[in-house]
């Protein structure tokens, strides 16, 4: 078994709103040092598969027919544990 | 000309919809389940507002995978006409039948009032009855209807006169080029976050909405 975690994110092209929003309030809070918060969301893809290329390629597939939007949104994949 | 409205699970537009053509335009409308595989006997097809299986991951994104889709995938090869209001316009986006997407309003609240659209290309079959650069009211109600596209894709659509409705005055969701309601190349494709079903009956508060479903008729029976 292997779990991937995969992050999803506006482009940086791409005006985040909730980021801004976020990091207006934080630097509310006083911490000026803050220049900016990304808002993303994560998906935790547990495949029965313990070939890293085969999962990767899974993965990828998923993310890019369903799980990202490609016209605003790009993804990192990162492996979270193998043969848990 | 028969039209199809499609229920997806989640669409609360579906009744005004098939209301605007039905009742008020005595035009001949059935509901169509997102189960079925075919739209065969249909000349059009509306994809209605609402929340379609609760807007989870993104707007339209779960819906574009519905048993309906290449039916109407079918329909617009075909050339036959295609509307898709509010989250049907992002179910559009999401099939890939209109460019770009749908992003939270920058404003990250829901929108709901009434806001004024210029009519921009009154060369389609859905905006023939209305006036070159014509002033309407036309209600928004939406919390992701923030027009995105890149730099090359905005520029294709206004060199091909796709832009079909403009925000006028007021932005209300800081959309890209103030972009409204955009059609395909071919022109039978049509998505727009603003809802002209709600707005067909001086009750409604307006008629602005009216000219559409009248443009879409007359082109219904010339083709």
């Amino acid at each position: 078994m292997t779990t991937v975690r995969i992050y999803v994110t506006y482009k940086p092209s791409v005006f985040d709103p909730q980021g801004a929003a976020i990091t207006d309030s934080v630097n509310s809070l006083g911490h000026d040092e803050v220049k900016k918060i990304v808002v993303g969301k994560f998906f935790d893809i547990t495949l029965d598969e313990d070939n890293l290329d085969k999962v990767k390629a899974d993965v990828k597939d998923i993310a890019e027919s369903l799980l990202v939007n490609f016209n605003m949104e790009t993804y990192k994949i990162k492996v979270l544990e193998e043969n848990a | 000309m028969k039209i199809a409205v499609v229920v997806f699970p989640g669409s609360n537009c579906d009744i005004d919809m098939y209301e605007a053509f039905h009742t008020v335009c005595k035009a001949d409308i059935e509901y169509v389940s997102y189960k079925e595989k075919s739209l065969d006997g249909f000349d059009a097809v509306v994809l209605p507002g609402g929340f379609s299986y609760g807007d989870y991951l993104r707007t339209g994104a779960i819906a574009r995978f519905s048993n309906i889709i290449p039916a109407v995938e079918k329909m617009a090869e075909e050339g036959k006409l295609v509307l898709g209001v509010c989250n049907g316009f992002q179910i559009l986006t999401e099939m890939g039948l209109l460019p770009g997407a749908l992003k939270k309003n920058d404003s990250l609240q829901f929108v709901c009032k009434t806001v004024t659209l210029e009519v921009e290309n009154t060369h389609t079959p859905f905006t023939t009855e209305y006036e070159d650069k014509e002033l309407i009211r036309i209600p928004i109600a939406h919390g992701d209807g923030s027009y995105y596209a890149d730099e090359d894709v905005l520029a294709e659509l206004e060199n091909n006169h796709q832009v079909v409705f403009r925000y006028h005055g007021e932005n209300p969701n800081g959309s890209l080029h103030d972009i409204a309601g955009i059609c395909n190349k071919e022109g039978n494709v049509l998505g727009m976050m603003p809802h002209p079903e709600r707005a067909v009956e001086k009750i409604l508060g307006g008629t602005d909405g009216l000219p559409l479903f009248k443009s879409l008729l007359k082109a219904g029976v010339q083709a």
